[in-house]
């Protein structure tokens, strides 16, 4: 086990630099600069801000410095918010996205897992065709029209959440709402396709036959191998839920990390897209190592030390 | 406002006539009166105190209790440093926590950290006596800290992204500083580097500052109330303005100062008790909220949690203009256009500039595409720009033919003369804007008139923002590309300079000597004299044509009824000094 650990943990440090190389290459060969502006800027003044940050130096030299500070943890300065650094962005945008993220990831738990095994076990009824009807909406409609009727029903109808800003706990139904809608439809579904595909399993049967009740065929033996295909989807979902999301952030003005991967780009804010690309790759990364050791505990069968 | 204002006062004395004489509350007048105004009547007994106590604004509205405005901000801004700033979001705070030699109000020029000032014969020497100003944290305002200020701007290793402002204000060396360009020295009469002692600002002694020009600038003075012009400190100031984020060290001169700055949330400025004018500022507190979409900006001023923001969701406009007293189309000295690529040889024949000018209905772009108020554009100067007379310069200089409805027989007379009767044999053009749906809608709609009216083919390209910049400065497009200039003073001068043939926004590549000539002698010249080559090269200008004026920009603003004393110029700067909060119940 520790000798996969680490035996992973070595291949994440490879894909991030293949990750940030390959980020670093794009980034710099698409047109435009930090700088670039509506107004022209004198050439005078575009080459004493290239200076200040350092990007009149070749490229492989400023990408060598960009690891050099990475390694010692700084992520770099914002060449768009002046005087702020990345490592301050994360720090003061990451609490945000990540309470509602983690409330979101909670609902899509609680409530996807459970209302998808009722709905596997009584396949075909009333209950199961009403979950499907609304997980299929819920798969379908992309999180910003949800977003955006959140804002219009609970904020401007019936004023109960603050249009904008992250104020108490009102400030987390809309948001929480609109980001877990897909998540939670589409673990929903995966968990009952996967409950009846184990259902039909001969040991559930063999299970069943010797008399174990219903709760503990359920619970012991079905949910667990049930799970496996939600573990998969789950890891890398929290991953994102957790990282923020631009258009939600958008919508209800969260101070959140999410819009920094879209505006960085759109500014062309060069250590901004490094160092939140190499954060949410990392961020990813890690929660696929932690699903594949969740594998090893739900499935004996798996073993980690091969 | 008015209107409403009204309204409600007489709300409020049919409201309180009927109280005394029936002692019951005014329901049917209340049903009556518009959403905003909150008419409820309190009981007898409170009233009788009010009427002693109550504090009346300068418009004879009850003041409120609480003093406190939510504004938009809309972004969180780059920075809120005077020198570093060059965006709009910025400007809006710095504008209100700092104050320049004089304080633009409306356009009108107040006396600000000056309190008088004179000009010498030649009109090239300005010197200004400062007032007995404090900073925020009790030290003098002094000469020195302008000239600093103003060397900061200019310096190279600042890289102000607007240091060329100090170039137009025409202010000694400020060019040669920037560009670090030679100067010769005046007392050993040799060539050598300029630095920014050079610069023509002096600090006579603390009160005293001095400001040498290179040629008369009518314009200067106004221009001494913009952000980069605004004193700092040189304790406190920092390469990043960080400081100037940071409540501990923001330390400014202006009614309001930064008490408190989250990322990406908002901004809290409170009231500067040191401000030399403090007993005349009213607000005690101005949350500024970082809302980027527009909808959600709405849906928090519908929900009563904004109380004042500029941008609204396109499709609302409308309905806004119709319904909403609240909602203000305010003057913007800018033009949108189009400008033509003068690289093609196709467009290099002035006939057929001409028709592409002539073949497009303004007017329906305007107010179909457009939507908010703006103004057909049928020059390149728009409102707001005052000659010498006080004139508009706008309305001098004519519509120089250009109708605001397509003429469509002199477009196809003038693509005739340009050999292509009817477009036959004309190349397809290609418009080239950044990815927008606004400059969507108005490709679309030029694409259609220009195929029904001169039966010339168009093609549609639109690239990410930063990509379309780089392609418009090198003169990448095919033919015509979208663009859009806001000026930085009232002078018609900041609109034309940008065609002449070194500017770096002229990215048409037109170049007429004439145009050059005349832009140079408005520098050497004042008063008639200049504003007249002022007229002559915008009479160039459109007689070349080398874009095509769509519309002249507006601002919109959205202010509840409670805020009272608001001023944004037409440059947008938003002036809060004078604002405050009204309380309707107390009427």
């Amino acid at each position: 086990m520790t000798r996969y650990v680490i035996k992973r943990i070595f291949s994440m440090i490879v894909t991030l630099l293949i990750i940030g190389t390959l980020t670093f290459s794009i980034m710099h060969s698409i047109p435009g600069s930090p700088f670039t502006s509506e107004r022209s800027l004198p050439p005078e003044i575009e080459q004493a801000l290239m200076e200040k940050y350092g990007l009149d130096d070749p490229l492989w030299e400023q990408y060598l410095n960009y690891l050099g500070d990475l390694v010692q943890g700084d992520l770099g300065v914002s060449m768009q918010k002046l005087g702020v650094s990345v490592n301050d962005m994360i720090s003061e945008g990451l609490p945000v996205s990540a309470q509602i993220g983690s409330v979101a990831v909670i609902v899509i738990l609680a409530l996807g897992i459970p209302i998808g095994v009722i709905s596997a076990l009584k396949q075909n009824s009333l209950i199961d065709h009403i979950v499907m009807f609304i997980a299929t909406v819920g798969i379908a409609v992309p999180s910003f029209v949800v977003g955006t009727f959140m804002m219009y029903v609970f904020g401007e109808i019936l004023g109960w959440i603050p249009a904008g800003g992250f104020d108490g706990w009102r400030s987390f139904i809309g948001p929480v709402i609109a980001l877990a809608g897909f998540s939670l439809a589409y673990v929903t579904r995966l968990m009952r396709s996967s409950m009846l595909e184990v259902l039909r399993q001969d040991y559930i049967r063999t299970a069943k036959a010797n008399g174990l009740s219903q709760l503990k065929v359920i619970g012991k033996h079905a949910l667990k191998n049930a799970l496996i295909p939600v573990v998969t989807y789950v890891g890398p979902m929290i991953a994102s839920i957790l990282t923020g999301s631009f258009v939600i952030e958008k919508i209800f003005a969260l101070p959140g990390i999410g819009k920094y991967f879209t505006e960085s780009v759109t500014n062309r804010d060069y250590t901004v897209i490094m160092s939140i690309t190499l954060f949410y790759a990392a961020i990813y990364i890690f929660s696929v190592l932690l699903v594949d050791i969740a594998y090893a505990f739900i499935d004996p069968r798996i073993k980690l030390d091969d | 406002m008015k209107l409403s204002r009204k309204f409600l006062s007489m709300v409020a004395v049919l409201t309180a006539s009927s109280m005394m004489l029936t002692a019951c509350g005014g329901s049917s007048e209340e049903a009556a009166s518009p959403a905003p105004a909150k008419t409820e009547t309190s009981a007898p007994e409170t009233v009788a105190p009010i009427s002693e106590e109550v504090k009346l604004s300068p418009e004879g509205y009850p003041i409120a209790d609480v003093q406190e405005l939510t504004y938009n901000l809309g972004a969180d801004p780059k920075t809120v440093d005077p020198q570093l700033n060059s965006a709009v979001d910025g400007g809006q705070v710095i504008n209100n926590t700092f104050e320049g030699l004089i304080r633009d109000v409306n356009g009108e020029i107040r006396e600000g950290m000056a309190e008088s000032w004179e000009i010498s014969d030649d009109l090239l020497v300005y010197t200004f006596h400062l007032r007995d100003a404090v900073w925020s944290d009790g030290k003098p305002v002094t000469a020195q800290d302008f000239e600093f200020a103003w060397k900061r701007a200019a310096d190279p290793k600042t890289a102000s992204e607007y240091a060329y402002i100090l170039e137009s204000a025409n202010i000694k060396n400020a060019g040669a500083i920037t560009r670090m360009e030679n100067i010769v020295d005046p007392a050993t009469g040799e060539e050598r580097p300029a630095t920014i002692d050079d610069l023509g600002v002096k600090a006579i002694d603390d009160k005293t500052f001095e400001v040498t020009l290179a040629n008369p600038t009518e314009y200067f003075l106004g221009l001494t109330g913009f952000a980069t012009f605004m004193p700092v400190r040189a304790d406190v100031v920092d390469a990043d303005g960080i400081w100037a984020k940071d409540p501990a060290k923001a330390i400014s001169n202006g009614p309001f100062v930064v008490t408190d700055y989250a990322m990406g949330d908002q901004i809290v400025l409170e009231k500067n008790p040191n401000y030399w004018n403090a007993e005349n500022v009213t607000l005690e507190k101005i949350v500024c909220k970082m809302i980027v979409d527009a909808s959600t900006a709405y849906t928090a001023y519908n929900s009563d949690q904004l109380d004042m923001l500029e941008s609204v969701p396109t499709a609302e406009i409308p309905k806004l203009i119709a319904e909403n007293p609240e909602f203000y189309v305010l003057p913007y000295i800018g033009t949108y256009f189009y400008v033509l690529n003068l690289n093609n040889e196709i467009l290099q024949d002035v006939d057929v500039r001409k028709a592409l000018n002539f073949g497009i209905d303004r007017k329906i772009i305007a107010e179909q595409v457009g939507s908010a108020g703006q103004i057909p554009a049928t020059g390149f100067v728009g409102p707001g720009f005052l000659d010498t007379e006080g004139n508009e310069f706008n309305e001098v200089a004519g519509d120089y033919g250009i109708p605001i409805t397509a003429d469509v027989e002199a477009a196809q007379k003038a693509l005739a003369d340009a050999g292509y009767p009817d477009g036959e044999g004309f190349p397809e053009l290609e418009i080239m804007y950044n990815t927008n749906e606004g400059n969507k809608l108005i490709a679309e709609a030029v694409q259609e008139m220009w195929a029904t009216n001169l039966g010339i083919d168009v093609k549609l390209t639109n690239q990410e923002w930063a990509v379309f910049q780089e392609t418009r400065t090198n003169q990448t497009y095919d033919s015509v590309a979208r663009h859009g200039w806001i000026g930085d003073y009232t002078d018609p001068n900041t609109m034309l300079e940008i065609f002449t043939s070194n500017n770096p926004q002229n990215n048409g590549a037109y170049a007429n000597p004439a145009f050059d000539e005349q832009m140079n002698l408005a520098k050497t010249t004042t008063g008639k004299e200049r504003m007249d080559h002022l007229y002559e090269a915008s009479d160039i200008l459109m007689a070349d044509m080398p874009v095509i004026p769509v519309y002249y920009y507006v601002n919109t603003l959205l202010v509840v009824d409670e805020v009272e004393g608001w001023y944004k110029n037409s440059q947008g700067k938003l002036w809060l000094g004078d604002a405050m909060m009204l309380d309707f119940d107390k009427m």
